[in-house]
């Protein structure tokens, strides 16, 4: 058969490029030639640097344990592959089958890998965003950076935003030593995570630890000096906190802006693709030779009522290209669906923060093992009668556990007894998650034009 | 054959040099009941999965009347010491552990294995140069036993001079872990018991001094620690160095004696570790799965009505979960009866799992690779004189009583 003829030809003398070279990048290369594909395969990276592991950044290389240029991913062969690091790609033609790059050059293909990942959302103020001393923290070269400044004691640094990153960044500098401020919006740290019940156990954890920790609160200008370095910073309850580092840790933006004329599905949620990771275009119709993975994809979930989920998992990252890989080089009946289970880890405080399952969508919370007092617990969440995620403070082993009630739809609230039910866990709390209706920054779509050969959809940022 | 003829079988000494084959005749059915209250779980995946139960438990005291019947002996409920935290749940087993681990391993003291390394290297060669002109020896007596009893002797702080009463205590102690339903309970449970208490006199009389004058070694970090789980009491100290002081080398040694056997059996790979000291670690994961030390874990008990494979484990009931049957599962393993030093993914289950995975494993390694690679090393053309060679009685605990070998000579 036709088909079969130029998957074998694919297979053997095809063109696959993949654009982001990084954790799922590399891993997605290495599956392609540990599955037999022999064609020519190309990796374009924008950063100058071969793959490096991101987790150390905001942990080990904030502490000095690790140093930001020895974090390369460990290799699971040796690679035959073309690198183009330091150079971006700034364009798809999907007709054309080419990827351009930012040095004009462009790089054909006959099957391409999206894995660019994410970036730091900026501070939203260009001229504070320069001023000396304030940080993002996403890239090998913010961590080398921001680590040299903790080095040269700082009197006091601001971390604006308290989500996974910017606790660790708060909790490496507590244990340097250093007088830290976290500033967050909501009520707690980790509350759009994990919700308000256990986000307040992780703000006690950090208040024990010596954060000043202001929470309800938001930044609403940084200030320099005359030499353009940081000095100060204003609260939205009127007060001003006196420190020469802040780190900005407002979450992360999907890399997708080089697409944006390319008629692919991708906007800054993500690049939308089927289970089997093929990319969505514009329309909603799956293509067949573009496939996704890692932080920028958003792939449909059967056991989260199909959602459309983007993970910014290291994980996730690593199974989503494993099955990327092979789905492209696969028959239809060979390929694989990928049907992870979220899971997530953080380290910060002295404690290990694990999550499986979607939190988020949890409406109702128990502490079915341990105690919220003591920091050491596993938090089950319920919704509509079933348990949809879990996560553990210092409880790693009993995840797996957990993992497998959220794959079985077990129900919630467990009814069994465990071999730790204290008392506080035995009735279920609202989870306590900011409200969803409320309006966010989050894009829209808008479709325009009327016979069916003119509709277009595009992506929108929402009306201010 | 019925199932309940399987269990007996199994902890029939007879076939206790081959209890695979059992195994995998226990395998047709995963999860299978033995007795009234009595339940095998024999696969892979349903092992692991009620290791990482919430509703098992570790506390002899969650069986039903009708299980605790079953068993063969309950002999700490009557003994001076309370269970260690091996036979304890959350947060009792946890407060515990953490604080045994405190002094043991990472986070606070991350270096205590890797630096015995020297020390432990010296115990070996000193062992080997004991065999004095010999050209056959006992590997258990001679090797296998004190190597470790000297190493967590060293660990604890024991003075030399009583390591041989140690040999006899946890020798006993550790017999009692049997389930042999063929010996007479009340004769075995006074022995046990007055091994425990000749132990736990001579121990707490060693806590006594230690605190007055602590050193660097285990014991005195326990007594004197003040973490932020507080301090253990007495009683506690007392029956976690007995946990440790049995555990620690009722295990080691079979590891060490069935990998020596395993090795000689297969020649080719005593070879490779000989000119590949490296082979060492995965050699001894793969040994771990392949003829591990514990068996089987014969002590846990079901919290709820838990459904697995097929089968309702009632509450309350006894669940033996066999791990040395789940190490050979097909299902998980390829090739499974092959003894293969490279085999990747070897995810066992030799230490068990969960939150009472074994706490020594680091040592235990280290314990076994060092022995392995040095007597591969240093012994010329080494053989076994008895193949099968005689095993204990514990089938729990399995390893051979005796290994006699011989060889033409030692290299330096």
């Amino acid at each position: 058969m036709a088909s079969d003829g130029f998957l074998e030809w694919m297979r053997r003398e095809g063109r696959i490029v993949i654009v982001g070279a990084s954790l799922a990048g590399l891993r997605a290369a290495e599956t392609l030639r540990e599955e037999g594909f022999t064609g020519s395969l190309t990796l374009i990276g924008d950063e100058p640097y071969e793959p490096y592991d991101r987790p150390p950044l905001s942990k080990q290389v904030l502490l000095g344990k690790a140093t930001a240029d020895r974090t390369a991913l460990p290799r699971r062969m040796a690679l035959d592959a073309n690198w183009r690091l330091g150079v971006a790609a700034t364009g798809l033609d999907m007709a054309a089958k080419r990827v351009r790059l930012a040095d004009g050059d462009e790089v054909e293909y006959d099957r391409l890998l999206i894995a660019t990942g994410v970036h730091a959302r900026p501070w939203p103020h260009e001229a504070e965003a320069d001023l000396d001393g304030v940080f993002v923290l996403r890239t090998r070269d913010d961590s080398a950076g921001l680590h040299r400044r903790l080095m040269a004691a700082p009197r006091r640094v601001l971390v604006i935003g308290a989500g996974f990153t910017g606790s660790e960044i708060a909790s490496a500098c507590r244990e340097r030593g250093l007088p830290v401020t976290v500033a967050e919006r909501a009520a707690a740290p980790l509350v759009g995570a994990l919700g308000g019940v256990v986000g307040q156990a992780a703000a006690e954890l950090q208040r024990e630890h010596g954060v000043d920790l202001r929470c309800g609160i938001m930044v609403t200008g940084l200030e320099g000096d005359s030499a353009g370095r940081l000095r100060s910073a204003h609260l939205s309850d009127g007060t001003t906190i006196d420190a020469d580092v802040a780190v900005v840790s407002l979450g992360a933006t999907r890399n997708t802006a080089w697409l944006a004329e390319s008629g692919l599905g991708a906007g800054p949620r993500g690049i939308a693709c089927d289970a089997g990771c093929r990319a969505f275009d514009v329309r909603g119709i799956v293509t067949d030779d573009i496939f996704v993975a890692g932080d920028v994809a958003r792939s449909p979930h059967a056991l989260f009522g199909y959602q459309f989920l983007s993970l910014e998992h290291w994980g996730n990252a690593v199974a989503q290209a494993e099955i990327a890989a092979h789905n492209m080089i696969s028959a239809s009946s060979d390929r694989r669906p990928h049907l992870w289970v979220p899971a997530f880890w953080s380290s910060q405080f002295g404690v290990s923060i694990k999550s499986v399952g979607v939190p988020s969508l949890g409406e109702e919370v128990l502490i079915a093992q341990g105690s919220l007092a003591e920091r050491r617990f596993t938090g089950v969440y319920g919704y509509q009668g079933r348990v949809i995620a879990a996560v553990t403070f210092d409880q790693t082993k009993w995840l797996e556990f957990y993992q497998r009630q959220i794959e079985t739809a077990a129900p919630f609230p467990p009814a069994f007894p465990t071999v730790d039910r204290r008392p506080e866990g035995l009735r279920p709390v609202p989870a306590d998650f900011p409200d969803p209706s409320l309006p966010t920054h989050g894009p829209s779509v808008t479709l325009s034009g009327y016979s069916p050969t003119d509709r277009r959809i595009t992506f929108t940022p929402a009306r201010a | 054959m019925t199932q309940g003829m399987l269990l007996r079988q199994i902890t029939d000494h007879a076939n206790r040099a081959d209890p695979y084959p059992l195994y995998a005749e226990l395998r047709k059915t995963p999860v299978s009941q033995q007795g009234d209250a009595l339940f095998v779980v024999s696969t892979y995946w349903e092992i692991k999965s009620l290791l990482h139960d919430p509703r098992i438990s570790s506390d002899a005291r969650n069986l039903s009347p009708q299980a605790a019947g079953a068993l063969p002996q309950q002999e700490e409920e009557t003994t001076a010491l309370p269970p260690a935290f091996l036979k304890l749940d959350p947060p009792e087993h946890d407060r515990l552990r953490r604080m045994t681990m405190h002094p043991f391993g990472p986070p606070h003291t991350p270096r205590r294995v890797h630096n015995m390394h020297g020390e432990l290297a010296r115990i070996v060669s000193d062992l080997i140069d004991g065999f004095g002109d010999r050209d056959q020896v006992d590997l258990v007596d001679n090797f296998s036993y004190p190597f470790p009893v000297t190493v967590i002797c060293r660990l604890l702080g024991i003075p030399r001079e009583d390591e041989a009463r140690f040999h006899s205590w946890a020798d006993t102690i550790a017999a009692s872990l049997d389930p042999d339903p063929d010996q007479d309970p009340g004769e075995r449970l006074r022995v046990t018991q007055q091994a425990r208490t000749e132990l736990g006199m001579y121990l707490s009389g060693l806590i006594d001094e230690r605190r007055g004058a602590p050193g660097d070694d285990m014991l005195s970090a326990l007594v004197t620690d003040h973490g932020p789980d507080g301090q253990m009491t007495p009683i506690e100290v007392l029956s976690t160095a007995a946990l440790l002081l049995i555990a620690g080398h009722e295990t080691t040694v079979n590891l060490i004696t069935n990998g020596m056997l395993t090795l000689l059996r297969n020649p080719d790979v005593l070879k490779r570790l000989r000119d590949e000291p490296r082979l060492a670690v995965p050699l001894v994961e793969e040994l771990l799965r392949f003829e591990p030390p514990v068996q089987l874990l014969p002590q846990r008990t079901t919290l709820a009505d838990i459904d697995i494979a097929g089968t309702t484990i009632p509450k309350g009931a006894s669940v033996w979960l066999v791990l040395a049957s789940g190490n050979r599962d097909p299902q998980r393993f390829l090739d499974p009866d092959r003894f293969d030093p490279d085999r990747k993914d070897n995810q066992h289950l030799g230490f068990g799992s969960g939150i009472h995975n074994c706490f020594g494993a680091p040592l235990a390694r280290l314990e076994a690779q060092l022995a392995l690679t040095e007597l591969a090393r240093r012994l010329d053309n080494p053989r076994l004189l008895e193949d099968p060679p005689p095993y204990r009685q514990n089938a729990v605990l399995r390893g051979p009583r005796h290994l006699n070998i011989a060889f033409d000579g030692f290299r330096a």
